[in-house]
């Protein structure tokens, strides 16, 4: 009864009080309202970047073969470096491996089905390559390891492909005809993003490199590793190296060798960047809120001023000093949540309107336009709750931080002196 | 009595638990009142004192009712109790009529009992009236000063500050401070040669 009696108090003031509590808590709603739109922008723009990476798996590691641009135990500068098999057997073994593919290409050839055909590209590769590529199966199966061990001729088709070449028809167990070789249908890929296109048709390797006269060769390798930090996947990149260039007798130092993406690397940078753009959004919108709670507490003092002769008849009837301290932190830190939560609200409202307009323009371009978009900087810019509610409490001891001084000079207040103020 | 700067205010200020004092000592209600905490001045104040002041010093933005509750509201009485008990204080002093209008909608007079009222619904002790009729004119005044002496018979002691010496003449004891110190002190029977004395000062003006 008395908590309420409290609050009845405080609200029958700043009832009486309009004006001055809307300018006031419009400091504080401006303040989290920029923190929310910059907060949001800077998520916007760091979503839309790390959605690039979603096409493939954040730790994966790509290794091409080159030409050497050393000379190394008698051998010349440019020997072309081919890989094999062994290579792929060897580094399967290493540790912190987790799915690895070798790769054979077998270039564009024509496909066709009954009266349809168009000319795609055929790779081959391991089981493992589903998950390195985060491919998505929408109709059938991926390869598998007796796929392999047979040598079946079974192929996973692109949904581009299958659009093309089947269009209603259900694909799976039909044979399609890659040059004059026929492929049994098991399954259909599409791509988280649609910008990475799918135009290929995935093949064993196994049974590529015989009806190609492949031998064990193979063109590259594409290998995740284990939930690892970026420090130990440079390690193991460096390992790789180390132990292709063993193998192949070329000097580790050789850069030119082999080639060698690291997506961890890359994706750790490009992260590292935002962690610090988002550090400077917080440091921009932490600047504004607190000119806020200046002019918050800038006004509680003048409010205090204005109400020092209530404040000493308060006293003079038997306030408590910490009943005055209480009155105005109270005032204080009711009208900077408040608004700050007007602030905050209008803020979030903002940013889920625009990612609402920016989906819905994204999902007519997609459908315009098919797929193979630009490279995407700016998506889903919104504030997660957590840091909305963080950002809640520090409204709140933003307030108590505001009226704290006033509130003390409040309960310094001499009643007779004050009442003598005339 | 006194002359401004005679320590008129700084006297009531201690009476009022409201400031400390070096040297003396000072008992209310039989307890050496020295030291206080804030907080336990607070209650003393609450309980045992009340204030009357020239300027009447309302809350603007109260209603009379609600200004006279205010009190209670210290001591944690709820709000429907207090309300009811400030009516009957209003009711006492001639204002229920009153109860909901603010301050700025009343005369001096009625003001002051508004006032009064709420000096008296903690049912102190002791009420201290700083010059409460120095923003009266004569009759108001001599109205307020009326209700005072009534309160006063019903064992509430009134400590008055005034300059002027007609409100000071229906008082039963003076007290005439000069320069800081206690000078003049002057009982009932000899209020008589006061109110000569006062026809005389006014003869000189």
């Amino acid at each position: 009864m008395f908590d309420l009696d409290k609050w009845q108090e405080i609200l029958g003031t700043i009832k009486k009080n309009k004006l001055r509590t809307l300018l006031t808590g419009f400091s504080v709603a401006w303040g989290i309202f920029m923190l929310m739109v910059l907060l949001g922008a800077g998520n916007g723009l760091s979503n839309g970047v790390s959605s690039n990476f979603e096409g493939n798996a954040r730790n994966a590691i790509w290794i091409w073969s080159r030409e050497t641009s050393m000379p190394y135990q008698g051998y010349k500068v440019g020997r072309a470096i081919q890989f094999t098999m062994d290579d792929y057997d060897a580094i399967k073994k290493m540790e912190n491996i987790d799915k690895i593919s070798a790769r054979y290409w077998i270039g564009d050839r024509i496909y066709s089905f009954g009266n349809e055909y168009g000319t795609y590209n055929t790779q081959s590769c391991h089981p493992d390559y589903l998950g390195i590529e985060n491919l998505i199966i929408s109709q059938g199966r991926f390869l598998n390891d007796i796929d392999l061990e047979h040598e079946r001729k079974v192929m996973v088709i692109g949904e581009d492909i299958r659009k093309a070449l089947f269009k209603d028809t259900d694909p799976i167990g039909q044979f399609i005809k890659v040059g004059s070789v026929p492929f049994k249908i098991i399954g259909v890929y599409t791509e988280k993003d649609p910008r990475e296109g799918t135009r290929q048709g995935l093949i064993p390797i196994s049974t590529a490199q015989r009806l190609f006269n492949a031998g064990n060769r193979i063109h590259n390798l594409a290998l995740t590793t284990t939930d690892i930090s970026k420090s130990e996947s440079e390690k193991i990149e460096k390992n790789i190296k180390n132990d292709i260039a063993r193998r192949h007798k070329f000097d580790p130092e050789d850069e030119r060798a082999i080639g060698l993406y690291n997506s961890l690397k890359d994706y750790v940078q490009t992260m590292n960047i935002f962690s610090a753009i988002n550090m400077f959004v917080w440091l921009i919108g932490i600047g504004t809120l607190i000119a806020g709670i200046v002019g918050v507490s800038n006004i509680m003092l003048i409010v205090v001023k204005e109400r020092t002769k209530e404040i000493g008849i308060r006293k003079a009837l038997g306030a408590t000093p910490g009943s005055i301290i209480g009155l105005i932190l109270l005032e204080s830190i009711l009208i900077t949540a408040a608004a700050g939560y007007i602030g905050m609200f209008l803020g979030i409202s903002l940013m889920e309107g625009i990612n609402f307009a920016m989906e819905a323009q994204t999902q007519t371009q997609v459908g315009a336009s098919g797929d193979q978009g630009e490279i995407r900087m700016f998506m889903n810019p919104t504030v997660d709750l957590r840091i909305a509610i963080s950002a809640m409490l520090l409204l709140v001891a933003a307030g108590a931080f505001a009226g704290y001084m006033p509130a003390k000079r409040a309960a310094s207040i001499r009643p007779i002196e004050a009442l003598h103020d005339e | 009595m006194g002359s401004s700067g005679s320590g008129k205010s700084t006297l009531l200020n201690i009476l009022g638990i409201l400031d400390n004092y070096d040297s003396g000592s000072y008992e209310l209600g039989g307890k050496l009142i020295k030291d206080m905490s804030e907080k336990r001045a607070a209650q003393y104040r609450n309980q045992t004192l009340g204030f009357i002041f020239q300027s009447f010093n309302l809350i603007s933005f109260k209603n009379a009712m609600e200004n006279v509750a205010l009190p209670l509201y210290y001591q944690g009485v709820p709000r429907k109790k207090r309300n009811k008990i400030a009516l009957e204080y209003l009711d006492r002093l001639g204002l229920l009529n009153w109860a909901d209008h603010m301050p700025n909608e009343m005369s001096g007079g009625q003001k002051q009992r508004v006032a009064i009222a709420r000096a008296l619904i903690s049912q102190p002790k002791v009420i201290l009236a700083d010059e409460p009729t120095g923003a009266l004119d004569t009759q108001t005044s001599y109205e307020v000063m009326d209700i005072l002496k009534k309160i006063n018979k019903q064992d509430i002691t009134i400590i008055i500050v005034t300059h002027e010496h007609d409100i000071a003449a229906m008082t039963d004891k003076i007290i005439k401070l000069r320069d800081g110190v206690i000078g003049d002190m002057i009982i009932n029977g000899e209020l008589a040669s006061f109110k000569k004395s006062y026809t005389k000062d006014k003869a000189i003006l």
